[in-house]
């Protein structure tokens, strides 16, 4: 039954036991419709365009080693999927993360490499949802999650160490359970399965995976914001005032 | 600018991509076989079947070097790693040179102190890529 998803050859079915091929929320060619896929790849198309004129004319060069360092952790942390009670497992989608460390908009960016890489590199996540897949664990957080964190963030104090850390908890936590609503209304819009029950079961499991989401995104921002808080796209304002930001017109 | 700075961003890229690296390399063997939370679903509601049986990454020349998140051709222990090390690296390089590609060429301003920041943000700069 674990095998479903696998072509049946020795290989394949000795990798599935040492190594996971699909991920968390990765949907793979097949689970959407035409007309649903079409319209995630306009809104994620829309989303990253966007993106890409907000950075082009409002980053600074000094935020483009932290984008590859962000990717290269987000697609380090992918692969590791850690296992959630009642024989299921999940790992870090970084919506969240991507978008409080760089903003939403190099953020959106960031995480649309990951995504390709991994469906183009590594077959995991279908070539045609890869818009469903950009927007559903990357834009929700890197826009969703990003405008949640900072709310709670600026509500609590935006210079203070529990301001950020109830901010990122509650938005990477929200994020993942938002994805897995909107995923559930994906599946169902291109009948696949009925809405209840896929809303029922991927919300079910995704409040849990949703902990670990929370719990990993403290644990890097957390490092980030001890060692380098002016490398933050909203820095605590003690550290703005002695070094640069790479934003300039906010 | 300043040196430390400098030295200190680079320490910063040096200690992040260290991190993603590791935790690729010697991390990703431990990761939990069990189905994701969308695999789970897909089983327990009955439609996991509708995934196509050959997706179009198959037929990309990626196929032929990974069999999914693992490099063929080598042993099965370091498959897993070795897809992971060349998977981070592609994202760190991919992301880096898109962000060089789409951030506005600031050249050697790369590190501002604070009172260069500060002209700056008064005269937005017009340099060309």
């Amino acid at each position: 039954m674990a095998e479903v998803a696998l072509p049946s050859t020795l290989s394949a079915s000795v990798l599935y036991w040492t190594a996971p091929v699909h991920l968390a929320l990765h949907i793979p060619d097949g689970f959407l419709s035409l007309p649903i896929s079409l319209v995630c790849w306009i809104v994620a198309i829309g989303l990253i365009g966007l993106s890409l004129t907000q950075v082009q004319s409002d980053y600074q060069e000094r935020a483009v080693p932290l984008m590859g360092v962000c990717a290269a952790f987000i697609f380090a942390a992918q692969m590791i999927n850690f296992p959630i009670p009642g024989g299921t497992s999940g790992h870090l989608v970084g919506g969240t993360l991507a978008g409080a460390l760089l903003g939403p908009w190099a953020g959106s960016l960031v995480v649309a490499v990951v995504f390709i890489v991994q469906a183009v590199l590594f077959q995991d996540g279908g070539i045609t949802v890869l818009g469903a897949n950009i927007l559903n664990m990357g834009l929700i957080g890197t826009f969703g999650g990003y405008y949640l964190y900072k709310a709670i963030r600026f509500g609590l104090g935006r210079d203070t160490w529990r301001g950020m850390l109830v901010g990122i908890a509650v938005a990477a936590w929200t994020s993942v359970v938002v994805s897995s609503i909107v995923v559930a209304f994906q599946l169902a819009l291109s009948g696949t399965v009925p809405l209840g029950v896929a809303l029922a079961a991927m919300v079910f499991w995704h409040i849990l995976i949703g902990i670990g989401e929370a719990l990993i995104t403290v644990v890097a921002v957390s490092f980030v914001w001890r060692t380098r808080p002016d490398l933050f796209y909203d820095p605590p304002r003690k550290v703005l005032a002695g070094t640069s930001r790479y934003s300039r017109a906010r | 600018m300043s040196r430390t700075s400098q030295s200190r961003n680079r320490a910063f890229v040096i200690a992040g991509l260290g991190v993603a690296l590791l935790v690729a390399i010697f991390l990703s063997p431990l990761a939990s076989p069990d189905p994701d939370g969308l695999n789970r679903v897909s089983e327990d509601l009955n439609f996991a079947d509708r995934e196509v049986e050959e997706p179009p990454a198959q037929k990309l020349p990626f196929a032929n070097i990974f069999d999914g998140y693992a490099l063929k051709g080598v042993p099965e222990g370091v498959a897993t790693p070795l897809a992971g090390l060349v998977g981070t690296l592609v994202a760190f390089g991919l992301a880096w040179g898109f962000g060089k590609l789409v951030v506005r060429g600031s050249g050697p301003a790369t590190e501002r102190d604070s009172s260069s920041y500060i002209e700056d943000s008064e005269q937005p700069p017009d340099r060309p890529l």
